[in-house]
């Protein structure tokens, strides 16, 4: 019998499905009789969806003009130091 | 990590990697452009500070494109880049001293009381009731009451898509550590969501 709080503590590798099917079906067994245990599951899903299909968002410009910058100061030295063969 | 998830369409690291240090600086600056809202997401979702952020996005494409010639091409250009960028991001979290962190590979203390009082299902699609902006500030304040540790380990696993053994040897902790501390920040952060957007009128189930 696996309890609560020993699935709680597997609970990565089970949703990551990092485990054999075995081990995978005692804690199958454990979800589907626990109600708790099934929000739990659910809502860490869904807490992992709602962080995955956020897209970065765009650089501020002046952060990004001054990252550019910088970028070509640099570029600019380098080709100074060591002109193209 | 497969390319795809890192690298924008139509984007081939590899060849652009080997322009780069050939010393093709278009070739660099494409690499740039590829990740750079990466990187600032990344360097934000550590420091969570504007200007910290600002430093670690410079200072972590002008390292690369000065060490390029050490990158060997083993492992991926992007994780590479985002090793360099943690590094940058934690020495500076550092620096504000706001890292009151535990000790490394501290055992993850599953109080049930702490980690999982909220059980309720949410409501269906919670998203569409609120604005882009709003949806983002949601999250982004979820992820900050996250102690660095875990938030740490949580934006590399979860957010960048980094494996269990490429966030252990970026952060320079063992594998163990890296499980439960991602554990720790999904059960946070769970928690911390449930109370937004749990299904009104559906409270606790009852405590485990």
């Amino acid at each position: 019998m696996v309890t609560c709080k020993q699935f709680l503590q597997e609970l990565n590798a089970y949703l990551d499905e990092s485990v054999d099917p075995v081990t995978k079906q005692h804690w199958q067994d454990h979800v589907n009789e626990c109600p708790n245990c099934f929000v739990i599951v659910d809502t860490t899903k869904k807490t992992l969806e709602v962080y995955k299909g956020v897209e970065p968002q765009t650089i501020p410009e002046d952060v990004r003009s001054r990252l550019w910058a910088a970028l070509e100061r640099k570029m600019a030295a380098k080709k100074q130091k060591q002109p193209q063969a | 990590m497969t390319p795809t998830a890192s690298a924008p369409s139509g984007f081939d690291e590899s060849t652009l990697v080997a322009q780069a240090k050939a010393g093709d600086q278009n070739a660099f600056s494409e690499l740039v452009k590829g990740y750079e809202r990466k990187i600032y997401r990344l360097a934000k979702n550590i420091t969570r500070n504007d200007e910290d952020a600002e430093d670690v996005l410079q200072d972590a494409f002008l390292k690369a494109y000065e060490h390029l010639d050490s990158f060997k091409g083993d492992s991926k250009f992007y994780t590479w880049i985002v090793r360099i960028a943690v590094n940058e991001a934690l020495m500076r979290l550092r620096k504000r001293k706001t890292d009151r962190s535990v000790p490394l590979d501290e055992p993850v203390e599953l109080g049930e009381e702490t980690v999982t009082r909220e059980i309720a299902v949410w409501e269906d699609n919670p998203e569409q009731r609120y604005s882009k902006e709003e949806w983002r500030h949601i999250l982004d304040e979820a992820v900050d009451t996250l102690k660095p540790d875990f938030r740490t380990v949580f934006v590399l696993r979860d957010i960048e898509e980094l494996s269990t053994e490429e966030t252990a040897e970026t952060l320079g902790i063992s594998i163990p550590a890296v499980k439960s501390r991602l554990l720790r920040a999904r059960l946070a952060l769970r928690e911390r969501l449930t109370r937004q957007f749990k299904r009104k009128g559906e409270d606790l189930l009852g405590n485990l």
